[in-house]
């Protein structure tokens, strides 16, 4: 930022900064609740606001007894366990059905396309609650409810129209010429699709299935619904948390998980360069 | 035939297949396949998405419990003029009675007393007890029998309520949804004052979701702006400020807030080091209106955001450089050139948060507290606690019709395609 420019009335330099001063407040309501967890979480006392020791920077104010309490927990532990279990299942299930159907969707000959994009892309928008109790009733006649089968389906449904909207975005503009080269070439369709159209796709598939994850990682209005005490996932567990025995735990917890989007974000963003360089456009 | 008098100008593949039908087939071949590569995943959703959420709206018009277990009275009711005035006839005491009893010996006279309690409150032990008591009586004449086992019998509002009750489907679940009821003569009604609670809170859903959706456009504007006209390097660094709330749990930030503003918490304790408020009035801010309201607004921001970048990213500089050259004041060339250019991302903007939030439930349920529930946080109600599954369909109706409608609206003005997501 360089600073307004020489010719700015006073006015216009009020202005300027008193933008870019509006913006950093706004920028900070965004931030401040992410950063102010994580040092609260090394708390040493069971108290969620910061303590006078903390202040001064004492060295006895800070402890991991919040971590240890994670990894001593079994109820957490299984937790932690079940949510990878039910997200990464509901992710392969989600990514694998989504693309085919991004794939499918992606030719404009497709009839009832914009139909069928509506259905698809549905789950992403009807009220949570409203999925949630229809489910119940659906897996309860099934007797689904309180498995892991049951939940891993439900989490699925949630996780493809991320996927349909990531992969289809990736295929537009994607040159179709390729495939019929490479099919001319003599490759079969499946080579054609692992050769030609999956690693010009893998960018959005790949984002759409880190999209796809972290619904299911992070929802809990379904879990709530479905799961019973051996289904509990770390969302779940951190609503038990908040609603019932409050404890720092849940903050550790809240810090691991926002060390672990970091993580996730960062991939995401490679992938998007990535993506863009590929397709020539302008890196950034 | 047009192909035959045409003679051999009807160009053919090598197989001798003419060439128009040949396209035709292979066109045909294309979309099967296209349609095939859909269909594993439109199955899917439909079986087990679109179809139990079907099931469940048709619970706001089921009403099997009586006429299941009562099956005879159900019938003679169904056939009784109920607008004639008056009581109903005998036979029609007779019938109801042997069905009570005989719904008492098959365990499911509670159902329909539990029915019956949503349409009339406080009718539960009429059904329970009368049962109970007709149970030890042979003879008639059931009329008085039964009015003297319950003297609401001898009312006409009772039957004109079970006469509802029993019919196989109804609008009563509705009808409690917009706070209305039937009155003493089996007339539409408004609910009693203290009684009407759902109108007020679809009310108050769609103030907040409005209320929360004007906050998200004024904070979004200006950071979408200051990123839009910053060089690449850094409105991507000031893009994961934005980025970074939005992948993180919903739960994660819900705690935030708690911790932030609870009256132990952070922002009490600095307005209170500060001097600003004594230490024995610090400010409830959360597990209220306040607490749901400012926690939404963080969560649905960048919502906000993107699709608002993503429209200003495209807007050239040289537009308003042009106003400003012509003669334009600052504020009249962004006003006049450069907002109108902004207004398709306001609209994706601001239908996406709307949407998502008027069906959100788990930042009200959780910070909420007593006045900052939502149209969700009691449809959990009654499918949790209340157990009154057909009024929480029908709540979850009416806001699904909502959401359908406004999808609609997103998907004519913006198109699902053109969705962006990080």
């Amino acid at each position: 930022m360089a600073g307004p420019p020489p010719y700015a009335t006073p006015l216009d330099r009020a202005w300027y900064y008193g933008f870019r001063f509006i913006c950093a407040l706004i920028f900070l309501f965004l931030i401040a609740p992410i950063l102010v967890i994580m040092p609260l979480s090394f708390n040493a006392e069971p108290y969620f606001t910061f303590t006078k020791g903390m202040l001064s920077l004492d060295s006895e104010a800070f402890s991991v007894r919040w971590y240890e309490d994670i990894i001593t927990n079994q109820q957490w532990l299984h937790s932690i366990k079940n949510s990878f279990i039910v997200g990464i299942s509901s992710t392969i299930l989600a990514t694998t059905l989504g693309t085919a159907a991004a794939l499918g969707l992606s030719r404009s000959y497709l009839p009832y396309r914009s139909l069928i994009m509506g259905v698809l892309i549905s789950p992403m928008i009807v009220p949570l609650i409203i999925t949630a109790a229809g489910m119940y009733f659906f897996y309860s006649d099934l007797r689904l409810t309180q498995t892991f089968t049951g939940l891993i389906l439900a989490h699925t449904v949630l996780g493809t129209p991320f996927v349909v909207i990531t992969v289809t975005a990736t295929l537009v503009g994607f040159d179709h010429s390729l495939t019929r080269a490479a099919q001319s070439l003599g490759a079969d369709p499946t080579r054609t699709f692992f050769k030609v159209q999956m690693p010009l796709i893998l960018p959005g598939v790949i984002s759409g299935a880190l999209f796809a994850f972290v619904t299911s990682f992070d929802e809990v209005v379904v879990v709530l619904f479905m799961a019973g005490f051996e289904q509990r996932t770390i969302p779940r567990q951190m609503w038990a948390g908040i609603r019932e025995q409050i404890s720092p735990t849940i903050l550790a917890v809240a810090t691991l998980l926002i060390i672990f989007s970091i993580c996730l974000m960062t991939v995401l963003e490679l992938l998007r360069r990535r993506n863009e360089r590929l397709r020539g456009l302008s890196p950034g | 035939m047009a192909e035959a008098t045409a003679g051999n100008t009807v160009l053919t593949t090598a197989d001798g297949v003419p060439l128009k039908r040949k396209l035709r087939q292979t066109q045909q071949q294309m979309k099967r396949r296209a349609f095939g590569l859909v269909l594993p995943l439109l199955a899917f959703i439909l079986i087990t998405f679109v179809w139990p959420i079907g099931l469940m709206v048709y619970r706001s018009i089921d009403n099997p419990t009586v006429s299941e277990s009562m099956p005879n009275a159900t019938a003679a009711l169904q056939a009784w003029d109920g607008s004639a005035g008056g009581l109903p006839p005998e036979e029609i005491y007779a019938i109801v009675a042997r069905d009570l009893v005989q719904a008492r010996k098959d365990k499911t006279v509670g159902k329909v007393a539990t029915r019956l309690n949503y349409e009339l409150p406080g009718s539960r032990s009429l059904i329970t007890s009368s049962a109970r008591k007709l149970s030890r009586i042979e003879e008639g004449p059931w009329k008085e029998a039964m009015t003297q086992a319950d003297k609401k019998w001898g009312e006409r509002q009772t039957w004109l309520a079970f006469q509802r009750v029993s019919a196989r489907y109804t609008l009563g679940y509705y009808l409690a949804a917009v706070d209305m009821t039937y009155d003493e003569d089996g007339k539409l009604a408004a609910q009693s004052e203290e009684r009407q609670i759902y109108v007020t809170l679809f009310l108050r859903t769609l103030w907040v979701s409005l209320f929360i959706t004007v906050a998200c456009i004024v904070l979004a504007y200006p950071i979408s702006y200051l990123m839009a006209t910053q060089p690449l390097r850094i409105s991507n660094l000031l893009m994961i400020l934005v980025l970074l709330p939005f992948w993180t749990s919903l739960l994660v930030r819900t705690t935030s807030w708690i911790v932030l503003l609870q009256t132990e918490g952070v922002l009490n304790d600095i307005m209170v080091a500060l001097g600003l408020i004594g230490d024995e009035n610090r400010v409830q801010m959360i597990y209220n209106m306040t607490g749901t309201i400012v926690a939404m607004v963080h969560i649905l921001l960048p919502f906000m955001v993107l699709p608002l970048f993503s429209v200003m990213k495209t807007i050239s500089p040289s537009y308003v450089r042009a106003a400003q050259s012509l003669g334009a004041t600052p504020a009249r060339a962004f006003w006049k050139v450069y907002f109108p250019q902004t207004v398709p991302g306001i609209g994706a903007g601001s239908i996406l948060v709307f949407i998502l939030a008027i069906g959100y439930y788990i930042t009200p349920a959780l910070v909420g507290g007593r006045t900052g529930q939502l149209i969700s946080n009691f449809i959990a109600f009654h499918m949790q606690k209340s157990l009154n599954w057909g009024l929480a369909a029908a709540l979850g109706g009416i806001l699904l019709a909502g959401v359908l409608a406004l999808y609609w609206l997103y998907n004519r003005i913006v198109g699902i395609d053109n969705m962006k997501l990080g």
